[in-house]
């Protein structure tokens, strides 16, 4: 059994709920007695039916507002495939939460209400998903029961969106049309819709394949901790422990530590449970090397004939999540960035982003709560860098304002000199 | 290479191992970065399973930080002694945050039925602050209970040791902040993405060994608001209340006063994974006396400083 990571969007109403809903329920991950506190909140409410989304409305403050303000995560099974979900919702200012929720998923579910067809925030949930590079998009054309299960309805929406789509770089997408409240195309191919013949919504996330999508090609180990025990048995012992972050390493393997440049070979890859002839994403292992070399956390070994960027000017599209301040340029702020720290200073903003009509605005001077833009940093040190696009680990960085420790951005590389 | 899984994929790994992984990433992360780190051990499964990934995360080196647990003085003697002896196994260092202690202290008050759930927090605050320790790893997971689908992995801590369901920080990626400053503190959740399943296949996987009372077992029992409880020092039936004898596990090993057993026949791993992969009830909802007072009980606790 292997897992599958997604994240669904689309705007108020639109069924994510329901439609997660029905997926937990359908796979009997919902419990008697979250059905049965779901039950009692949908009559004390005055429901006329049992109000499948109420099973992931999460929070009291939320319950009481009545929108979802953060991102939930949800976990079914199949006896083929682990699933989690990261519940992310579709109310106008948080592309934040859509931002954090897409940054680990494989695949993402953007709904679409069949009878309005696309709104600005399909495209909005589409862009950020590209942004963020999910491989897999999958949008669901739901409430096709109050369409009456229309062919030319979900040709329309389907021909408007790839139209889009064609705007943005969607690397496989997915239509499906479906009814969440009646369960159409959900677990099962529906017959109210003949005219159909794609797999139903499980069906694809059962099977679509994601293993693939990891990079195996640029070897990249950021060194996050130096094991060292001080034991007699394993007195020499010194092991650079991490999570592979691309390409596949082998034990004989030449590589390059960065930032030194010193050249070694790989003299093991470790585990507790014995060594392995291979590491390759996302294992945790710890690698010795065969020669003695000064490695410390924030480190990278790669190989020789492909290295990333080391630079300390960094290009990123950078998505701002604070709602207590502002991007601006001058302005200096601490970058995470794998397993390095260090300081950044924003040279420059070069345009915001209007991600519906994905305008780009240069006169902007600042980047408020839920904004992107393109940016340029100076870092205190130089980072091991690709691309976003090439490697989301390896591509991928926060910002902290070291005043208040909150975490303030997302960026995503994009290119580096 | 084999494939893990069987997929016949060449670079796949099955859930487990991807689970495990990034657990490990998650504890190594920690201490890489924070100051003083502990592992709130309590013998519990869940726990167990994290004692288990801290000690393949910094494999051959020993676990480099202590284990503490809040002791109710309402566990299981079994629970207890499988406590001590598993720690002692690793070579940790254990604290013992006692409630007993903290009564006679003056620093709790126990309350009118005698329930220490919630006395436990200031406890565990009072502790944290005595070891000045700036990150806590604990075993909760996110599908436990609506409260915690939306924790975070590294959940924020004030000088109080409160959560502020508005005041936690975006998680992206493999990237976790765990910046702090003086007296405040991280609780960290390295099996946030497991499932009861996957603990308990985890634990067949590794043959983790665990508290006897998780397996089916003889014991006295009495039925209270419909929940199977043990008839122990702590926790006795009152007049209404008929004891007889049952075949039960636990499906948690909390404070014996408020943890319910389940029937059951499981006497091994694998027949309490299928049970536990038809079990229609969630463990808390099946067993815990403290979650069910209300369905925001759990959130409650959560801003109060519990995990
Ligand atoms: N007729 C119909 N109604 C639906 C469907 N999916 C959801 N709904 C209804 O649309 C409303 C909003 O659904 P909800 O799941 O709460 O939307 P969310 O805001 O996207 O989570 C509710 O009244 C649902 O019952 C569908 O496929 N068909």
């Amino acid at each position: 059994m292997d897992l599958l990571r997604f994240a669904t969007a689309g705007s108020v109403d639109d069924g994510k709920s329901t439609l997660i809903g029905r997926l937990l329920y359908d796979s009997k991950a919902i419990f008697e007695d979250q059905l049965e506190a779901v039950e009692k909140t949908s009559r004390d409410r005055g429901d006329e039916y049992t109000n499948l989304a109420l099973l992931t409305d999460g929070l009291r403050a939320e319950r009481e507002q009545g929108i979802t303000i953060d991102v939930a995560y949800r976990y079914f099974a199949t006896p083929k495939r682990k699933f989690i979900i990261a519940d992310t919702p579709g109310h106008i200012q948080y592309t934040r939460n859509m931002v954090t929720g897409a940054s680990t998923a494989d695949l993402a579910v953007i709904l679409v209400d069949a009878r309005n067809g696309l709104v600005e925030q399909s495209r909005r949930h589409a862009f950020l998903t590209t942004l963020l590079r999910v491989p897999h998009l999958v949008l669901a054309v739901n409430k096709m029961d109050l369409v009456d299960y229309s062919e030319e309805v979900f040709e329309s929406i389907r021909s408007e969106f790839a139209a889009f789509a064609t705007k943005l770089n969607v690397p496989d997408l997915t239509f499906i049309p479906m009814s969440a409240l009646n369960g159409d195309n959900i677990v099962t191919r529906s017959d109210a819709m003949p005219w159909y013949d794609g797999p139903s919504l499980l069906h694809h996330l059962e099977n679509v394949h994601v293993a693939s999508d990891r990079n195996l090609v640029d070897v990249r180990f950021p060194v996050q901790y130096v094991v060292r025990p001080q034991s007699t048995q394993y007195h020499d012992y010194r092991g650079y422990a991490g999570q592979v972050a691309g390409g596949v390493l082998k034990a004989g393997d030449e590589v390059v530590v960065l930032p030194s440049g010193f050249s070694t070979t790989i003299a093991g890859i470790d585990t507790a449970d014995g060594p392995v002839e291979e590491a390759f994403p996302p294992m945790s292992v710890t690698i010795r090397l065969a020669d003695n070399l000064d490695v410390s956390r924030g480190d990278l070994i790669c190989r020789p004939n492909n290295q990333p960027m080391v630079t300390q000017d960094v290009d990123a599209m950078v998505c701002w999540m604070d709602s207590a301040s502002a991007l601006r340029p001058g302005q200096k702020l601490a970058i995470k960035h794998t397993t390095r720290n260090a300081r950044a200073l924003v040279k420059d903003l070069q345009y915001r982003l209007d991600v519906n009509t994905l305008h780009r605005d240069e006169a902007a001077d600042e980047l408020g709560l839920n904004e992107i833009g393109r940016v340029r940093l100076r870092t205190t040190q130089p980072l091991f860098a690709d691309p976003y696009g090439r490697n989301r680990t390896t591509g991928g960085f926060i910002l902290i304002d070291e005043s208040t420790n909150r975490t303030v951005a997302a960026g995503m590389i994009t290119t580096a000199e | 290479m084999t494939p893990l899984d069987g997929s016949g994929f060449e670079y796949s790994m099955s859930q487990l191992s991807l689970l495990e992984a990034e657990s490990i990433h998650i504890m190594r992360e920690v201490v890489a970065e924070m100051q003083r780190p502990t592992l709130l051990f309590s013998g519990g499964k869940d726990s167990i399973v994290m004692l288990r990934i801290a000690e393949k995360a910094f494999w051959p080196a020993p676990i480099p930080f202590p284990v503490m647990h809040v002791d109710t003085g309402h566990n299981f003697p079994e629970v207890l002694d499988f406590r001590d002896r598993r720690v002692q196994e690793l070579g940790v260092q254990l604290i013992v945050a006692s409630v007993q202690d903290a009564i006679d202290r003056g620093l709790v008050r126990e309350e009118p039925g005698g329930s220490r759930n919630r006395i436990q927090t200031p406890v565990l605050l009072d502790a944290v602050e005595k070891y000045r320790f700036d990150a806590l790893f604990g075993g909760a997971r996110r599908d436990e209970e609506k409260a915690r689908a939306k924790e975070r992995v590294f959940s924020f801590r004030d000088e109080f040791g409160q959560w502020d369901p508005k005041n936690q920080r975006p998680e992206l990626w493999s990237l976790y902040n765990g910046r702090v400053f003086q007296g405040e503190s991280i609780r960290v959740f390295p099996l946030s993405n497991w499932t009861e399943l996957d603990v308990w296949q985890y634990i067949e996987h590794e043959q983790l060994e665990l508290p006897p009372i998780y397996y089916a077992h003889e014991r006295e029992v009495y039925l209270r608001h419909g929940m199977v409880m043990a008839v122990t020092e702590h926790s006795l039936p009152r007049d209404h209340e008929t004891v007889f004898t049952a075949l039960v596990r636990y499906r948690t090993v909390g404070d014996a006063t408020l943890t319910a057993a389940v029937y059951s026949e499981a006497v091994t791993v694998r027949q309490i994974v299928d049970e536990v992969s038809v079990t229609r009830l969630t463990e808390r909802g099946a067993t815990r006396g403290d979650d069910k007072f209300s369905e925001a009980a759990m959130e409650d606790r959560k801003k109060e400083g519990y995990f």
